[in-house]
């Protein structure tokens, strides 16, 4: 493939179920899921946020990513011209029993988060023998 | 008198920056506005503040260069995807990019800082000092 000019993704706000206490917008990290006999792979692009402002977590099977802002980075600055907007990062994935749960690995480098979702042992492609 | 909330500190960031939204501030001083990579200008007294989001590329493949009141960013983004997988979604993009922001003011080239966090890229242009405005006294 050759490389083309990248266009400018404008970001997604998070739909919401229910009525949030706070007025602040959140955004929903473009994504990237791709699988392996292995494992399957999330990879989300939440720039601005840190490792430590971050947080993945598994309830009654949905992955739950939530990334938040460095609001630091912001103190003082008066915007005079802006393109896109800020905010924190939510996005959730509901997992099928095919994968281990509990293997589950992330690493954050460069804005971009990857999640690897091993799978479970029985839920690996198994090649039959002819008799 | 209303508490102060991160939340709330967060909100009226994000209305700061819609207001900014379509400012002329820089008429027609960003070669290709609505292109990649989308850039917020702020001023922090005589600096200002460009911060480019450019999630997922490497620090090694980004070129900054920085002429007079000009200031080019060019770079390219790769995604490596492993050999024989089947891909389920793919939002995010790859390419290429080259943009090149012209500041209203002389920018004093030597003292430029670039940092590359997060994946995001901040541009500290401090204002050149023959440009800054002098108080003339009358005698």
């Amino acid at each position: 493939m050759s490389p083309q000019e990248l266009q400018v993704q404008h970001k997604r706000e998070v739909e919401k179920k229910q009525e949030t206490t706070v007025p602040a917008r959140t955004f929903v990290p473009a994504t990237d899921i791709y699988e392996t006999e292995a494992a399957l792979t999330i990879v989300m692009e939440m720039p601005g946020t840190n490792r430590e402002d971050l947080d993945v977590s598994v309830e009654d099977d949905v992955l739950y990513v939530d990334g938040r802002v460095r609001f630091e980075t912001y103190e003082s600055l008066q915007p005079v011209y802006t393109e896109y907007n800020i905010g924190h990062y939510r996005r959730s994935f509901a997992l099928s029993n095919k994968v281990d749960q509990r293997k589950i690995s992330a690493e954050m480098k460069d804005g971009v988060l990857t999640l690897v979702l091993p799978k479970a042992e029985e839920a690996k492609p198994r090649r039959i023998a002819i008799a | 008198m209303p508490h102060y909330h991160a939340l709330d500190a967060l909100f009226d960031l994000q209305r700061a920056l819609d207001a900014s939204l379509e400012s002329d501030w820089l008429r027609t001083g960003t070669a290709g506005a609505g292109a990649f990579p989308p850039i917020n200008v702020f001023q922090q007294g005589d600096t200002l503040v460009a911060i480019l989001e450019i999630p997922g590329v490497n620090k090694n493949d980004l070129d900054i260069q920085a002429k007079d009141n000009a200031i080019r960013i060019s770079g390219k983004k790769d995604i490596a995807y492993p050999q024989s997988v089947s891909v389920h979604r793919r939002e995010r993009l790859t390419g290429t990019f080259d943009r090149t922001l012209t500041v209203p003011m002389q920018i004093d080239t030597s003292g430029i800082r670039a940092e590359y966090r997060d994946g995001i890229l901040l541009l500290f242009l401090p204002r050149a000092e023959s440009d800054k405005p002098r108080t003339i006294r009358i005698n």
